[in-house]
């Protein structure tokens, strides 16, 4: 069963950016993207973990501060020769809200 | 609906169009490709070493069959599929068996045809070319059963057959009109040594010949070849290849005008607008064309007109040569004889085979030629293809680009002889294996796709040299970069230069200005443009731009270093390298209030404390900014330390008070963005316990004043700074330091240390700059300062006590 949880209101994250909303399934980072759609993935690279949320958001894709590996944020799938995924999780936005679908 | 493209040619330009094409637009076209050859789209430039058994066919090929469903392009391959008229008026195009395909948009990229000596006997059984995978089948089914080759013209083409055929285990014989071999690429003393390290693998050479007639058997086979001055020499096969000529033939059927080849114009445009021609088959501006590296740069620019993005120029640019023979390294490139108006430098060593000129004309490198050791090749070539000054390391040039401590490859120059296991990449471990196996079964050609499939030199760089050495050694002279601007990354082909001179003229003020206006292909851009541009946007428009934090890097956002486990390293600034007791206690504090795993001394005269939290950033902080620190900026491409030493305080042979100098030059300068990261040291005296001379900005103290130097780097590549100027007055030490930051802040490229720029623009003309024009330093001096009232805010204050950014440091909510 999901559980849709609210985790805070679209301007609470600028634009081309992302934040961190913490569970007990480890950090979620919520991205939103130059034309205010939102989407989330585990705060986790899958090349060394690095922390997704503090990457350069560009397009539909996240840069992973720490080796530049390119995440998308639809399928969390690493772009170009490199492979690995990352958990997404569906984030939805309703007005000026975001939720969460959470796994219990 | 789709338009209709047509492709007349399935070779190597033709093909690399169409996948520039489905790069940028894979929707607009319904694409159908007539090819003369029976295959899928194969590398041309890997027949030699098919011949010599070093590859075979399907490793050749670049795009099979399947390609070409997967990517739904209609292909029509095979002798009986070649073109042989187009209807102009109603835009079809007809191949001899019958097939047509009608077209909105068509491209010829019919390549060349080789040229035949017109000497009687020239079509015997036995005399082919050197041109498609048929004559390569040939030439091994004769090499199985005889014994004589020969092969005539002694270029490149030739010595690759004939290389090719030695070992096939024929006896070959190069037969050249000249008295020099490759002369369109070597002067008479590389080709010497050229041929006789042929000679010594068992090629023989007949030179100043001129041929005058095949002879044959009863079967009209070839048997023998006869010269002008009566000799002749048995033969079983006969390669001609003796130059190429643009394959016209269909372009003129259909009264396309042409001269030696399609004649086109800078967008690739025939004088029919609706067909374009690249490659081999055209003529542009008067030139002709024989190499990978200019079809690639016209295959980008077609691609681009054919999507209708209508950007995009074709220019050539300069081409380098090398010949594909394993065990010789050879180079050349742009006007290599010199004339009466260049100066060449040539180093010789006979003994050990080696053999380097470089042509200079007015200060900057006009052309190079190098046999036996070309390593440094390519920085001839970059320095040719940007046309630096050379004139302030001439008397060095030929010792190559300062091989002094380059960390991390032990000293290791030369790619091709190494073994597979050895580490190219020591950032990400990648062994050179890794690189040859990943360009040969994805096909890679330039450096940017190695580094995106293998991440070889993708981290600090240093390795690139040998990387770009392994895929030259890997697909022989296919690899070149092509056109001298390196564009700012994948999203445009505008170069730093443009795009900077773009954004001051036009006055564009925000990232997506720049972007738009710029037809960027990502609007967001990525994460190496973004920054970029953020940068070159804050410097232009100092105190009016916003800093754009989605631009920057993380370090630069959160002020502190990320590192491996996601913490963060947390620096005070210690001007000059200075501290108190106080200050002392103050990090001893947050070191145990936050429980810092390490506290460690920089390389920087400086504190670190390491594995910090990022919940503890903000309060951290407010501790040291409560203490009066300010942040060490040990994180951003901007002023980072200043070193000083002792000096006259207290040291016996101190000359002046460099500690005090470095503290009010740190004063100065910190805070202020710049292209790369910049280090600046002060030393008392000449014994230089600062190490001011590996700084970008060094200052060392002698009794009448002080001596600057600047460029210096100690990282990945050491470069010694180059002495800049004398001065006698602090102030004129403080005028000098901010001049030299400006004018490096307003010119550098984004992740150019000064050493690189330094190299890049030349000594003299920053010292014509600086040194020379009083009224242009002073200009430059007040501009930094100006730009220094809006970057001296310390950001660990901002954030910690006036809530800047505070999202970034603290989770958007917690569920459980
Ligand atoms: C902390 C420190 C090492 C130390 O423990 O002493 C350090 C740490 C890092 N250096 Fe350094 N460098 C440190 C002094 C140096 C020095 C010595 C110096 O400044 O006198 C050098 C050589 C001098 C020079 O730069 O010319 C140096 C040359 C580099 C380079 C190579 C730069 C180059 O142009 O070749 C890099 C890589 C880069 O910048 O791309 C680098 C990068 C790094 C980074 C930021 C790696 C990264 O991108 O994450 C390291 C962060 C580690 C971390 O976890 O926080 N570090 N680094 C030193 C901080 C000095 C300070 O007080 O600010
Ligand atoms: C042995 C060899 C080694 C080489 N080595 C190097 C090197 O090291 N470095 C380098 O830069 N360059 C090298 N080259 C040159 C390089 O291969 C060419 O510059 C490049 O292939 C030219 O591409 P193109 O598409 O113009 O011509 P091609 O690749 O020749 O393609 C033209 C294609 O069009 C087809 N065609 C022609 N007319 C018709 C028609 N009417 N209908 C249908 N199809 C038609 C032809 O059959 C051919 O397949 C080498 C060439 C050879 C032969
Ligand atoms: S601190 Fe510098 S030298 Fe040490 S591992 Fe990091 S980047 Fe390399
Ligand atoms: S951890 Fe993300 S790229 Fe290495």
């Amino acid at each position: 069963m999901a559980t849709r949880i609210e985790v805070g209101k679209l301007n609470d994250i600028a634009r081309l950016s992302s934040r961190v909303v913490k569970t007990n399934q480890g950090d979620i980072a919520v991205f939103r993207t130059a034309d205010d759609e939102v989407f989330a993935l585990h705060d986790h690279c899958p090349h060394k973990g690095g922390a997704l949320s503090q990457g350069i958001v560009h397009g539909k894709s996240v840069t992973c501060p720490l080796h530049n590996w390119v995440i998308g944020l639809d399928d969390g799938e690493a772009k170009g020769y490199d492979t690995g995924c990352t958990k997404t999780f569906a984030a939805v936005l309703e007005g000026e809200t975001i939720f969460l679908d959470l796994e219990d | 609906m789709k338009e209709k493209l047509v492709v007349i040619g399935n070779g190597m330009a033709g093909m690399r169009t169409v996948e520039e094409l489905l790069k940028i637009a894979p929707e607009k076209y319904e694409i159908t490709v007539f090819g003369n050859e029976p295959y899928g789209n194969y590398n041309r430039i890997m027949l030699s070493p098919v011949l010599t058994g070093e590859k075979s066919v399907p490793e050749i090929m670049i795009n099979d069959l399947a390609w070409y469903e997967a990517n739904n392009i209609t292909l029509h391959a095979g002798k009986a599929k070649k073109v042989v008229s187009i209807d102009r008026k109603k835009q079809i195009v007809h191949a001899e068996d019958g097939t047509t395909a009608a077209y909105d948009r068509l491209l010829l990229a019919t390549g060349s045809n080789p040229f035949i000596i017109p000497v009687p006997g020239k079509d015997l059984k036995g005399v082919i070319a050197f041109r498609d995978i048929s004559d390569v089948e040939y030439m091994l089914d004769v090499a199985a059963k005889k014994k004589n080759a020969i092969v005539i013209g002694g270029g490149l083409l030739g010595l690759e057959a004939a290389n090719g055929l030695l070992k096939q285990g024929m006896n070959v014989t190069v037969v050249h009109n000249l008295e020099v071999l490759m002369n369109r690429q070597l002067d008479a003393p590389s080709a010497r040594l050229l041929q006789k390290s042929l000679e010594e693998r068992g090629i023989s050479f007949k030179m100043n010949a001129n041929t005058t007639e095949l002879k044959s058997d009863a079967d009209g086979h070839v048997t023998s070849i006869h010269f002008a001055d009566g000799s002749e020499l048995a033969a079983d096969i006969v390669i001609m290849a003796v130059g190429i000529r643009p394959n016209t033939e269909l372009a003129q059927k259909v009264g396309l005008h042409c001269e030696r080849g399609i004649v086109v114009n800078d967008t690739l445009q025939t004088f029919d607008p609706k067909i374009y021609a690249v490659g081999e088959c055209i003529q542009h501006r008067g030139e002709l064309f024989g190499l990978v590296a200019p079809i690639w740069d016209q295959a980008k620019v077609a691609a681009n007109h054919l999507a209708k993005y209508g950007i995009g120029i074709y220019k050539t640019a300069a081409t380098s040569t090398k010949l594909k023979v394993t065990g010789i390294d050879l180079f050349s490139a742009g006007e290599f004889m010199g004339d009466d108006s260049t100066d060449e430098i040539v180093f010789q060593d006979p003994k050990r085979g080696v053999y380097k000129k470089v042509v200079i004309k007015e200060d900057k490198i006009i052309g190079s030629v190098m046999y036996g050791d070309t390593v440094d090749g390519s920085w001839y070539f970059q320095l040719m293809k940007d046309g630096t000054n050379v004139a302030d390391f001439r008397d060095t040039l030929l010792f190559g680009q300062a091989h002094v401590g380059d960390s991390g490859h032990a000293g290791k120059n030369n790619a091709a002889n190494l073994p597979d296991n050895t580490e190219i990449c020591g950032c990400n471990g990648v062994c050179k294996g890794d690189i040859v196996k990943a360009i040969t079964t994805q096909n890679l050609y330039t450096l940017d796709e190695v580094r995106a499939a293998t991440k070889a030199s993708a981290s600090c760089g240093s390795c690139t040299g040998l990387v770009e050495q392994v895929i030259a050694a890997t697909v022989g002279g296919d690899y070149n970069e092509g056109s001298a601007k390196k564009a700012v990354c994948g999203c445009t082909t505008h170069g730093h230069d443009e795009v900077r001179a773009a954004i001051k003229d036009h006055g564009l003020k925000s990232f997506h200005a720049v972007s738009g206006f710029m037809e960027f292909k990502n609007p967001d851009g990525c994460h190496k443009c973004r920054p970029a541009i953020n940068y070159y946007l804050l410097c232009e428009w100092p105190g009016e731009y916003k800093d754009d934090q989605t631009s920057r890097f993380v370090n630069e956002r959160m002020h502190a270093n990320i590192q491996k486990d996601n913490t963060y390293s947390v620096v005070p600034r210690m001007f000059g390298g200075v501290t108190t007791p106080n200050e002392l206690r103050a990090i001893a504090d947050v070191a145990d209030k936050y429980q810092v795993p390490m506290v460690k001394c920089t390389g920087g005269q400086r504190i670190d404390l390491l594995g910090v939290k990022k919940e503890d950033l903000l309060p951290m902080w407010a501790d040291l900014n409560a203490a009066g620190m300010v942040s060490g900026h040990a994180y951003g491409k901007s002023l980072r330390t200043v070193k000083t030493c002792v000096g006259s305080e207290f040291c016996r042979f101190g000359t002046q008070d460099s500690t005090g100098m470095g503290i009010k030059i740190e004063k100065m300068t910190w805070g202020s963005w710049t292209p790369a990261k910049v280090k600046i040291a002060v030393s008392g005296c000449p014994r230089n316990c600062a190490e001011a001379t590996i700084k970008d900005l060094g200052v060392v103290a002698v009794d009448s004043g002080w001596e600057l130097y600047v460029g210096g780097n100690g990282g990945i590549k050491v470069r010694v700074s180059d002495f800049f100027t004398k001065v006698e007055t602090e102030e004129e030490v403080m005028e000098y330091t901010g001049a030299y930051m400006q004018m490096y802040r307003e010119q550098g490229h984004h992740n150019e240390r000064t050493a690189h720029w330094l190299e890049r623009v030349g000594l003299s003309y920053i010292k014509a700059e600086l040194i020379d024009d009083e009224a242009k330093r002073k200009a430059f001096y007040a501009r930094f300062l100006e730009s220094q009232k809006y970057s001296q805010d310390d950001p660990w204050a901002e954030r910690a006590s006036k809530g800047v950014d505070k999202g970034m440091f603290i989770p958007l909510a917690e569920v459980n």
